[in-house]
């Protein structure tokens, strides 16, 4: 046999080149298979299990680097269950379960726009013409874009292209709009805007000032139409403490505020919003711009 | 004649206003009825303003002492009240601190104010001294204060001094007009900038340098250098933009090359101070007439001025007032402080004239610009065009990709955003606010790393 072999292998042209790779190819898979039982490192398979549960499109909006780490973080450091916004109830109860832990709910947050200031209804103070970018209008030296409102929203969209979900458009009105069925609150949005104007709510939140400047009220009548004014008539008009005016701008505590919108009634500029109405006919966060123009205009 | 070097890219801007503007003489501009003295006119700390509303203030005094020591005071360019202790809105696009002066019209100065003084016994700490205390900031545009720039530390001597009369931004012609008409007063402020740097008795060597389409300031200065017996070498240096920026002037003289701005390296690492001519001006101003920074000259032109003009403006002049007298063609126009190169477009003109307000440029606009550009197509103009050998088209994708950090790694810090590249561009990209773009977003990441750093820090 073994002298048929040789014999074989003499006769054929490259037969001992044949006989030498296919005898190191033996030796090299079994040293692969030694070296890969000594040196495996375990991975938890719970890693896998999380990875498999979440959605996977690594949008960071937990604070980890995507997903995996997300998962590892959950399994090696103990990280909270209910981090995962794109993944909502769904993925919390799913990662919880892996985790042997009570499931304490995802809170479903959704981005809200805090400016009213559409061009229409705000002044331009000249023509921009740099890069269409928001955080480029802001660089020093850039002018500031070309809205008089120094908080406004600038329009340049740069929230919407930060947007991994699809979830933000630009409104024909020039403002950018939520689509609160596609908003993950990942928090991207919040990020991009260099404005401050987006942040994260709880999608049982329904009344919110659309408004974040600063400016005071002299200023705000300049600039804009929609511009809170500091007037504290939405403080007075508050049983619940929930809603202050700081820093020249009403804030509400989203804590304290039972919706019960006494404050949107009493606001004499239309900044203040119950959108509960709107968010069942609509499915952007901000009011159609039809009905903001008969309460404001 | 030094051996000079040819920096690396650089461009030939058009340049229509030049030609206009190199023969007119310096007028005097009126003195503003309100004078609006921003608190931030140069690189460092902001003043802090040492006046209040209702005070009484002399031309020439104080109304802003320096925040640190990267700062220098602020002084009324009038005589009059205060009339305010509050905002401004400053060319960069932000709004700061300022301090609003009434002017009584009777230029009541602060005593010796504009009358010779007997500088010839100071010391170089004196000298830097006086230069802070007269609000002295680098005037060809970026306004880094000038003492400063004349303390080396012990460890980084400066053997040269270079005095930059290259004026290589098209349209502006006050350097030019500034050497011609007041050569000598030049001349005394080289040499207390020399004295200022002097070591161990040694003055620096010292350089000033022009573009060869001024051949006259060059004779000018040569002349005056020599009558007043200064030792400084007028060289006359090829007209090729940016040739007066410091790290290429400085290259082109000595051939030393300053690290570059991602080491913070600064011309004192190669043992070299540059200062602008209207900078040494200033000097000998402050030091042998007695008068402060509140006024320097400037250049206003462009293809919408009806009569261009180098003028001596009062710091603080409010550009709308500084334009009524120019015969403004209306109609859409596009304002400009600083030069086309590197200025920045304004939305109004409601901003003051600041110590580094080189020029003051108007431009018609005939239509809408578009605002889309195209895409790159690799045509590398942009790449023999950089002064700082850095790849702009590189960096310029990066930005519309959101790439910021690698952007980082393509040395977007040490672009000097001289506008070569967006000016050679064929697709008319802009490059230059898409690299401010990204030291923008580098400088924000830090900030949140640090603040991140600190909160952890705080917390444990």
């Amino acid at each position: 046999m073994t002298q048929g072999m040789l014999v074989f292998a003499a006769s054929v042209p490259y037969g001992p080149a044949i006989g030498l790779l296919a005898g190191l190819g033996v030796l090299f898979g079994v040293a692969l298979y030694i070296g890969s039982r000594k040196f495996a490192v375990k991975v938890d398979p719970r890693v896998d299990e999380i990875v498999e549960a979440l959605p996977n499109a690594n949008c960071g909006g937990c604070g980890f680097g995507g997903c995996r780490a997300y998962a590892e973080a959950v399994v090696l450091k103990g990280v909270a269950t209910n981090l995962c916004a794109p993944g909502g109830p769904a993925a919390s109860a799913a990662v919880a379960r892996i985790m042997g832990v009570a499931d304490v709910g995802a809170e479903m947050r959704v981005a809200v726009v805090h400016c009213q200031g559409a061009p229409a209804r705000s002044r331009s103070r000249g023509e921009y013409s740099g890069l269409r970018d928001c955080r480029a209008a802001v660089v020093p030296g850039a002018g500031g874009g070309a809205k008089s409102c120094a908080y406004g929203c600038l329009g340049y969209g740069t929230c919407v292209e930060a947007c991994p979900f699809g979830a933000m458009v630009m409104g024909p009105d020039g403002l950018p709009q939520v689509i609160e069925r596609l908003c993950t609150a990942c928090g991207r949005c919040v990020e991009a805007c260099p404005r401050s104007l987006i942040s994260l709510h709880s999608k049982k939140q329904a009344v919110f000032v659309l408004c974040r400047s600063h400016n005071k009220a002299k200023v705000v009548r300049e600039v804009c139409d929609v511009g809170c004014i500091a007037c504290r008539r939405c403080e007075k008009a508050c049983k619940h403490d929930a809603i202050h005016v700081k820093d020249n701008v009403a804030v509400i505590d989203d804590a304290k505020c039972t919706q019960c919108a006494e404050c949107v009634k009493v606001c004499p500029r239309g900044v203040i919003w119950d959108l509960s109405a709107a968010r069942a006919a609509y499915s952007g966060t901000r009011a159609p711009a039809e009905a903001t123009a008969q309460v404001g205009g | 004649m030094p051996n000079l070097l040819r920096f690396h890219g650089g461009v030939h801007p058009h340049d229509d206003e030049k030609p206009r503007t190199r023969g007119l003489p310096i007028e005097t501009a009126a003195a503003p009825a309100t004078a609006v003295l921003p608190l931030l006119q140069h690189i460092g700390a902001p003043s802090k303003p040492v006046v209040k509303k209702g005070d009484q203030v002399l031309r020439g005094q104080a109304v802003a002492e320096a925040g640190g020591f990267v700062s220098v005071p602020v002084h009324s360019p009038v005589s009059g009240k205060v009339a305010d202790v509050g905002k401004c809105l400053h060319p960069l696009g932000m709004s700061v601190d300022a301090v609003v002066i009434e002017n009584d019209g009777r230029d009541a100065s602060v005593p010796g104010f504009g009358e010779p003084v007997d500088a010839s016994s100071l010391d170089a700490k004196a000298i830097r001294d006086r230069i802070r205390d007269a609000g002295i900031c680098g005037m060809g545009g970026a306004g880094f204060p000038t003492h400063v720039k004349l303390s080396p530390p012990a460890d980084k001597p400066v053997d040269t001094l270079v005095v930059n009369g290259a004026e290589c931004e098209p349209a502006l012609s006050a350097d030019h007009r500034l050497m011609l008409e007041h050569a000598e007063g030049v001349a005394s402020g080289v040499r207390l900038l020399q004295r200022a740097l002097a070591r161990d008795g040694r003055l620096p060597k010292t350089f000033l340098a022009v573009e060869e389409n001024k051949p006259d300031a060059a004779a000018a200065m040569r002349s005056a250098c020599s009558k007043l017996s200064v030792d400084c070498e007028v060289v006359e240096l090829p007209v090729r933009y940016p040739q007066g920026a410091e790290k290429q002037l400085i290259y082109a003289l000595t051939g030393r090359k300053v690290p570059p701005q991602s080491e913070r390296g600064l011309p004192m690492d190669v043992s070299v101070v540059v200062q602008n001519v209207g900078t040494a001006f200033a000097v000998h101003e402050a030091l042998e007439r007695g008068k402060p920074l509140v006024e320097r000259v400037l250049t206003v032109a462009g293809d919408a001025v009806g009569r261009a003009a180098n003028v001596r403006a009062r710091i603080g002049t409010p550009i709308a007032e500084l334009l009524a007298a120019r015969d403004v063609s209306p109609g859409p126009t596009r304002l400009v402080l600083g030069g086309p190169m590197m200025g920045l477009a304004q939305f109004t003109d409601e901003l003051p004239v600041m110590k580094t307000t080189s020029g003051v440029l108007v431009e018609r606009r005939e239509e809408e610009e578009p605002d889309r550009f195209g895409p790159c197509i690799r045509c590398a103009r942009c790449v023999e065009a950089c002064p700082m050998q850095l790849v702009p088209t590189r960096l310029s994708v990066l930005a519309e990709a959101g790439l910021f950090d690698a952007m980082a790694e393509w040395g977007v810090v040490d672009c000097i955003e001289c506008g070569c590249c967006a000016y050679v561009c064929p697709a008319r990209r802009p490059i230059v606010h898409q690299v401010k773009l990204g030291k923008w977003m580098l400088g924000q990441a830090q900030k949140k790393a640090a603040a991140a750093a600190a909160a952890k820090g705080g917390a444990s």
